[in-house]
Formats: C-alpha cells, sequence, structure tokens
C-alpha cells in the first residue's frame, strides 16, 4: 500500500473539488489579472491532484502520464498568458481587467 | 496521419525560413505545402488506420481534415496581408500552422490525451493571433478574454476528463465506451464527468450560454484571425465534440440529452436575436457564428447515422461561406475604416463583383435556396426530425427566420442605399478567390449528394 492510500480516495476527491471550486471561483470574482492567472493553476492542480489519486488507486500509471502533459500544456499557457498580461500593461498601464472594457455590445 | 506529419514539418520549415532567410519564398511553400497535405492526406481514405490507440484516421477524420485544408487555404489566399509586415512574418505562419496541427489532431483523437493536446495545440497559437495587434487595446483585450475563457474551459475539461477516469481506469474512447455499455453500474463520479466535459466542449464551439465570449474576442481580434476562428477552430471543435459524445458517451446519452437540447435550443435564440441588434458587421458575424453552432448541437443531439454527415456538410458550407464574408468586411473596413452596416451602403454600384459574392455569401449563411446553406440546413433538420426533436427544429425554423432579417439588412445596404461613390480596389487574386468560393457554394448547393454521401 502505497503513502498516497492511507488516506481514502474520496478524500482526495473532496480536496480537489473544493480546491478546483476556488479556482473557479478565483476567476469570476478576483479584479487582477495575475490572480485570475494563479485561480487557472489551482484549478488546472486540483484536476493534477485528483489524476495522482485515481492513478494511485487504480495502480495505473496513465493517469501520471497525464499529470505532466497538463503541467506541460500549463507552463505554455502561463508563458503566453503573462506575455499577454505585459501586452496589455504597457497599453493600459494597469493589471485591472477593468480597464479591459472596450468591447461590448 | 500523413497530413499532421506534412503540417508539423512545414510548421518547422515556417520558423526556419527566419534563419536562413527565405521569407519571401514561405508563402508560396506554404501554399504548395497544403495542396500536397491535401492530396496526401487523401490516401488515408478507406485506411481505418490506428495509430498507438491514440489517434485513428477513419473516414471521419480525413473528411473533416479535407474540410479543415480547403478552408485552411482559402483562408491564407485572402489572409495574404496579414503575412505582409516584415518583424513577425514567419511567427505568423508558424501559428498558424501549429493551430492547424492541433485541429487535425481534434479531429482524429481516440485518446482523451490526444482530445486535450489537439485542443492547447488550437487554443495557445490562437490566443498569439488575437493579439497579434500589439499596439491596439481592443486587440489586447480579444487575447487576454479569449486566454483566460480558454484556458477556464480547459479546466473543466480536464477536470471532467479526470472523474471518467477515475470511473472507468482509461482515456482511451473504445475503453471508456466499452465500460460504459459493459452493464456494471457506474460510480456517480463518471456523470459528473461527462456533464463537466461537456461544459469544456460548450464552451469551445460557444454554445449558450458558455458563448459570451466569442463576440468580444471575434470583433477585437483582427479581421484575419476571426475568420480562421469562426471557420477552422469552429470545425475543429465540432468534429471533437460530436467524435466525443456520438460514440463515446453515446450509451448514457439520458445524462446529456436534456442539457444539449437546453444549450441548442438556447445557443439558437440568444445567437440569432443579439445578432438583429448589432451595428458593427464584426460582432453581427460573431453573433451569427454562435447561432450557427446552435444548428450544428442540433445534429449532435439527434445522433443518429445521419448526423455524421450532416455536420460535415454544414461545417463546409458554413465555413466556405462565413470565409468569404470576413475576405469582404476584411476588405472594405480596410478601405473605408470602419466595419458598421453603413460601411457597406451603396457597393453595389462602386464594386458590383464584390457586392455578389458577399449576397451569395450571406444568402447561403441565411439557408435561401440553391445556396450550400439551404441544404446544409435541410440535412440538419431531417436529422434532427428523424430523432424525434420536433420541438427544437421548429425553434430553429423560427431562429432561421430571425436570422434572414440582420442577413438581409446588410444585401439592402449594399443595393438600396446611397453610396459615397468612392470605388474600392481589391487585389486581382483576392478577387479569383471570391469568384471560386461564391461558385464552390452554389455548386455544393446544386449537388449536395458528393459530400453528404460520404460519411
Amino acid at each position: 500500500m502505497s503513502a498516497i492510500q492511507t488516506i481514502p480516495l474520496e478524500w482526495y476527491l473532496l480536496l480537489s473539488t473544493v480546491l478546483f471550486t476556488i479556482g473557479v471561483l478565483g476567476v469570476l470574482f478576483r479584479r487582477n489579472a495575475i490572480i485570475i492567472f494563479m485561480s487557472i493553476e489551482l484549478m488546472l492542480n486540483a484536476v493534477n491532484l485528483l489524476l495522482v489519486a485515481f492513478s494511485s488507486y487504480l495502480s495505473d500509471s496513465k493517469g501520471q502520464v497525464f499529470v505532466f502533459f497538463i503541467m506541460a500544456v500549463a507552463a505554455a499557457e502561463v508563458a503566453v498568458g503573462l506575455a499577454i498580461l505585459m501586452m496589455v500593461y504597457r497599453n493600459t498601464n494597469s493589471s485591472d481587467i477593468n480597464t479591459l472594457n472596450k468591447l461590448k455590445w | 496521419m500523413k497530413a499532421l506529419i506534412l503540417l508539423s514539418s512545414l510548421g518547422v520549415i515556417a520558423l526556419l525560413a527566419e534563419i536562413f532567410s527565405f521569407k519571401k519564398l514561405l508563402y508560396p511553400i506554404v501554399l504548395l505545402g497544403l495542396i500536397t497535405t491535401f492530396v496526401l492526406n487523401m490516401f488515408d481514405w478507406d485506411t481505418n488506420k490506428l495509430y498507438f490507440k491514440m489517434m485513428q484516421f477513419d473516414n471521419y477524420a480525413v473528411a473533416f481534415t479535407a474540410v479543415i485544408l480547403v478552408v485552411a487555404f482559402l483562408w491564407f489566399i485572402m489572409a495574404e496581408g496579414f503575412f505582409k509586415e516584415e518583424s513577425n512574418l514567419t511567427d505568423h505562419f508558424a501559428l498558424v500552422l501549429f493551430a492547424l496541427v492541433g485541429a487535425v489532431m481534434m479531429v482524429s483523437y481516440t485518446n482523451m490525451a490526444m482530445l486535450f493536446l489537439g485542443i492547447e495545440i488550437l487554443s495557445i497559437p490562437m490566443y498569439i493571433l488575437a493579439g497579434s495587434n500589439k499596439t491596439d487595446v481592443s486587440s489586447n483585450e480579444a487575447a487576454f478574454k479569449y486566454l483566460i475563457m480558454g484556458a477556464f474551459a480547459t479546466g473543466f475539461l480536464l477536470f471532467g476528463i479526470a472523474l471518467v477516469y477515475g470511473a472507468t481506469g482509461s482515456f482511451d474512447l473504445s475503453e471508456i465506451a466499452a465500460a460504459v455499455s459493459g452493464g456494471t453500474a457506474l460510480s456517480s463520479i463518471f456523470y459528473v464527468g461527462v456533464l463537466l466535459m461537456l461544459v469544456g466542449m460548450a464552451f469551445k464551439v460557444s454554445a449558450a450560454p458558455f458563448h459570451f465570449w466569442a463576440p468580444d474576442v471575434y470583433q477585437g481580434a483582427p479581421t484575419v484571425v476571426t475568420a480562421f476562428m469562426a471557420t477552422i477552430v469552429k470545425t475543429a471543435a465540432f468534429a471533437a465534440f460530436l467524435r466525443l459524445f456520438s460514440t463515446t458517451f453515446s450509451g448514457v446519452s439520458e445524462t446529456w440529452m436534456q442539457t444539449v437540447w437546453v444549450m441548442a435550443a438556447l445557443t439558437l435564440l440568444v445567437g440569432n436575436i443579439t445578432a438583429v441588434m448589432q451595428t458593427s458587421t464584426k460582432r453581427m458575424l460573431a453573433y451569427s457564428s454562435v447561432a450557427h453552432a446552435g444548428y450544428m448541437l442540433l445534429a449532435l443531439l439527434a445522433a443518429n447515422n445521419y448526423s455524421n454527415s450532416a455536420i460535415l456538410y454544414y461545417a463546409s458550407a458554413y465555413s466556405i461561406g462565413s470565409i468569404a464574408t470576413f475576405a469582404i468586411v476584411n476588405i472594405i473596413s480596410d478601405a473605408k475604416n470602419s466595419d458598421g452596416v453603413d460601411a457597406f451602403n451603396g457597393l453595389s454600384k462602386t464594386n458590383p463583383m464584390l457586392a455578389i459574392v458577399m449576397t451569395i455569401a450571406l444568402l447561403s449563411l441565411a439557408g435561401i435556396p440553391p445556396t450550400a446553406g439551404f441544404f446544409a440546413k435541410y440535412f440538419i433538420f431531417t436529422s434532427a426530425f428523424m430523432a424525434g426533436n420536433i420541438g427544437l427544429v421548429l425553434i430553429a425554423i423560427i431562429a432561421s427566420l430571425i436570422g434572414v432579417y440582420y442577413y438581409f439588412r446588410l444585401i439592402i445596404a449594399m443595393y438600396f442605399k446611397e453610396s459615397d461613390g468612392q470605388t474600392i480596389a481589391v487585389e486581382s487574386n483576392h478577387k479569383i478567390v471570391l469568384v471560386i468560393i461564391a461558385i464552390a457554394i452554389v455548386a455544393l448547393g446544386l449537388f449536395p449528394d458528393y459530400i453528404i454521401g460520404l460519411l
């Protein structure tokens, strides 16, 4: 029995769901672009935690390989995201997303 | 697979062009490369090859890849101006080509990992391209919103994938399908996972109520990039959506059918009604693209053996029509510095050719016979009708009547309003392509059997 399995699977599920929800709420309610990025990372890492827990309980390595994919893609996404944020900052001198209000119907 | 390898190498060649300075040759190389890719892709027809249980080039994948390549070719010709600024030329080529790689992965995956990677390989270049107009604040805003909403949707998709994995122990589509139909009761997290994946995919295809990012992004991004997003990205996302839900999750259709029903109805009504109120043509076309996602959801919901070919035909008719409209909006807004409906006033007097092509494309999007759009809607409605979704078909017919109103507003502006008299110069290769597109729209409408019989 691995160290991961000393904690019941339901607890991992609960923890991941709570972390994921915190991430979702952060994206929806925070106004600072950097904090929004952090919230998205939190969502993705909640998924990683869940995949590792399932992988260990199913004795199947595929889940952990998937985690590497998610990490690599998340890194690429953050690199692009921060570049876009820099570009926004140069034009608006702010990282508050309320300054981005040119597009409305 | 040949398409995937060739497109990836073309992307690498585009990056090498910067180092070995053959930038001038890059445009013809890419066009030739796309033609070669299209031909080689056709050799995969009927081979049904499965690669490492990760992707399968069955006829479904080959047909959608072919549509994507044709639209990409037309897009490259209409977007020539996008590849003229000296500084970022090779980057633009490479980003677009890698986005195409992602699109091909999304139509051919048989494993959740490939679905996820395909979506991301398609999306990340699109985030950059949406912001490629670096000094324009609306382009910045579009890129930022697209990135946040795209990553947010990916989060939902991944959480869904993780839950499905937890319940079935596999990422492989056929193994999941076997677990679904296996008879043993699945734990409840599986159903939550399916619904979360549905939310993630609905974000990507911009189905209501997850469509709110689309109009902002489509309006803010440079028009050529918008054309790419409205056609190729949407086609690929729908192909991926359909591949997942019509086969793997068809065994648990009662969990998601109701939700998709409501989504389709909402998408049709919200898209069409909001489009009526727009003054910017770009934003109007963005809402119309949301509405078209609603029609395609109808075929997804029908989930009979008819819906694959119905969606293939709809996606090609819609993409070709949209490429033409966006190309013309691009030409007009460049010349007049405005993308309002007023900019089209009297176009039939100053540029009759543009007006005729625009009319044919708009008639096709509105679904008036004998254009391709009419038969596209006809096939979608038939497949939905056969599945017994009569209420939804009625909503769709009402929605398309509303659609006729705002498409005709542009046509009326072109033919019955006074212009300011200046003729817009159009490059000859654009003219040729626009005429070819117009002929293709009518030809697809006159001979729909060639595509509808494929799948």
